[in-house]
């Protein structure tokens, strides 16, 4: 495991990594048996990131939620699918967006439509990406293939991922709001069952654009809400100063969510967060994909868009004055 | 002008809070900022005589400018929840009293129905002074049970939507509204009922992302801001002036995002004509 990229919090981790790593070089000259004290420190490690990550503040879960070696959508299926997966490209009508990819694929011989915005894994391809922001031409090309998967009654995975739906002009003028608007009313009545996983981050309209499912499920250590902390906080304290207070008040991890009955499930991570160990978190992604599905298999598909919408519809707490 | 002797009923009726404001009052026009008395510009439907700038108004008006007779409303004691307690220089609880003193209305969006032309319809109308018409769950629930309704009782549905988006105070829960009434709109479609999308100034954000652009017939007010980012965000994003017109009615009706746009004097007799094709 690199020193890099560790956030801020995560500090006690750095000096213990620092005395393995040396421990480990000493040992490898042969001089010194260093194979107690690495196991130690070792086993120190793990304890140390069990405990940092077992009491993640929201604004830290956030941190995490956008690490840099974070699995991305297409890392989870090429692993899921063992590369048994053909991507789509292209909206049909405009152009391919890079932000959104999509496919078919096979899983454990079940083969699943899945989607997802993807960000990119270095600077030059985070740009290729555009950072996981989808354009109109992105939701739409979601919906040609959610239609697709529709068409041949195979079910839709979505992965969620995105800093918000891009806020550009190009994407004003092809039409961001109906784009997203059409995903939200094609998605409530798709005659398949859709399982939506918030993988990263889930950004407002950008994310529930490819959110609407019959279950919905957060990665132990993202977050899903109307905005981000940052933007919250600039506009309702009118400074960038707040974002931990509006994290903390927007109750956007995947405990406060589950709470609030507006997700059905939180799947764990690994101790440290999926990026400390990506093998383990596919293998753990691929079972509750599995799970569910097999679990949504067999419903009559009126009866389970019917059951969708109405989970959407219970989503809203107000009372009624006599 | 059979239109002005139709609404003028309704509008004596409603703007009863003019009435309370000192005598000889002038209306300054937001845009042209130049003078017209109240009472001219409450006949005109509060459209600027100088300039054709449409102000904004509330439920109040637009429901005095559409329907025939005083309308039933429905579910008009629905309250907003606080279901995350939240905070930010004020809390939203004490926002939601405030706002409630201040405009006299319980949330940002109100739903009636009633005759237009002899015509059955359902209106849902949104205040933009309760908290900028932001979409909670108040607004998510009224509409849904509206859509119900229409359902029911074989109504056509016309929101009219002036709202600057999520209500950011209810987070999540504001962001499924967006889901819920998108929803909802499927059976009403599966029905077979229109559902008219009238967005006025201005509609962005997660109400745009939603409901406002799925209408059958998607119209909108001339000159209305309509987009989802606001023009402050793309601005910031792209780093460059916003040409001219961006994001106005007349620039979505251009780009083949509305059916056409309506001047409010003709808003009544238009809407009427449209439920009477829709019949026969
Ligand atoms: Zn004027």
């Amino acid at each position: 495991m690199s020193t890099k990229n560790l956030l801020d919090f995560e500090k006690p981790l750095e000096e213990l990594q620092e005395q393995l790593e040396k421990a480990i070089q000493i040992g490898s000259k042969g001089k010194v048996n260093t194979e107690k004290l690495i196991k130690e420190l070792e086993r120190k490690i793990e304890a140390t990131k069990k405990e940092l990550y077992a009491n993640l503040s929201p604004w830290e879960k956030v941190q995490v939620s956008r690490h840099p070696e974070r699995p991305y959508t297409l890392q989870y299926i090429e692993a899921i699918t063992e590369g048994q997966f053909i991507q789509q490209f292209g909206d049909r009508q405009v152009k391919d967006d890079k932000a959104m990819v999509g496919g078919f694929g096979k899983v454990d011989g079940r083969t699943i439509m899945f989607i997802g915005q993807q960000k990119g894994v270095n600077t030059k391809m985070r740009q290729y990406r555009n950072f996981g922001m989808a354009n109109p031409e992105g939701y739409r090309k979601a919906l040609r293939l959610m239609k697709l998967a529709e068409k041949f009654g195979k079910p839709v995975v979505s992965l969620i991922d995105t800093p918000g739906a891009y806020p550009g002009l190009e994407a004003e003028e092809r039409g961001q709001g109906e784009a997203i608007a059409r995903n939200l009313f094609e998605m409530a009545r798709l005659r398949v069952p859709v399982l939506c996983i918030i993988i990263g981050e889930g950004a407002s309209g950008g994310a529930l654009g490819i959110g609407i499912g019959d279950r919905i499920l957060m990665l132990e250590n993202t977050w899903y809400s109307v905005i981000s902390p940052e933007s919250c906080s600039s506009i309702l304290w009118r400074n960038w100063d707040n974002k931990e207070k509006a994290a903390e008040a927007l109750k956007l991890t995947a405990r406060d969510m589950l709470r609030l009955k507006l997700i059905d499930g939180i799947i764990k991570e690994p101790a440290g967060g999926a990026h400390r160990n990506r093998e383990k978190m596919f293998k753990v992604l691929k079972t509750e994909i599995l799970k569910q599905l097999n679990d949504l298999t067999g419903t009559d598909p009126s009866e389970l868009v019917r059951q969708r919408i109405g989970k959407f519809c219970s989503m809203g707490v107000y009372s009624e004055k006599e | 002008m059979s239109w002005f002797k139709r609404i003028k009923g309704g509008i004596t009726t409603s703007t009863k809070e003019k009435k309370e404001t000192p005598e000889g009052l002038w209306y300054r026009c937001g845009k042209c900022k130049k003078m017209i008395s109240t009472t001219e510009h409450a006949e005109a439907l509060y459209v600027c005589a100088h300039c054709d700038y449409h102000e904004r108004i509330g439920s109040r008006e637009y429901f005095g400018i559409l329907f025939d007779d005083e309308p039933t409303e429905i579910n008009a004691s629905l309250l907003a929840g606080d279901p995350l307690g939240f905070v930010d220089t004020k809390s939203y609880a004490d926002r939601l009293v405030n706002s409630r003193k201040k405009t006299g209305l319980n949330d940002s969006i109100r739903t009636a129905y009633g005759k237009v032309d002899g015509h059955d319809l359902m209106v849902a109308c949104m205040d933009f002074t309760f908290i900028g018409g932001s979409m909670g769950a108040v607004m998510g629930e009224k509409i849904a049970r509206a859509i119900d309704h229409c359902i029911e009782n074989r109504l056509p549905l016309l929101i009219i939507s002036k709202s600057g988006g999520a209500r950011m105070m209810e987070a999540a829960f504001s962001l499924m509204q967006m889901a819920k009434v998108s929803a909802k709109l499927t059976l009403l479609s599966d029905a077979g009922i229109p559902y008219v999308s009238l967005m006025t100034d201005p509609t962005t954000g997660g109400v745009t992302a939603s409901f406002a652009m799925l209408g059958d017939f998607n119209i909108a007010e001339p000159g209305a801001l309509i987009g989802f980012a606001g023009p402050r965000v793309v601005k910031e994003t792209i780093k460059k002036d916003l040409p001219k017109g961006f994001q106005t009615s007349e620039f979505l009706l251009e780009h083949g995002f509305l059916d056409f746009i309506i001047h409010r004097k003709e808003l009544k007799s238009r809407l009427s004509l449209l439920l009477e094709l829709m019949k026969g």
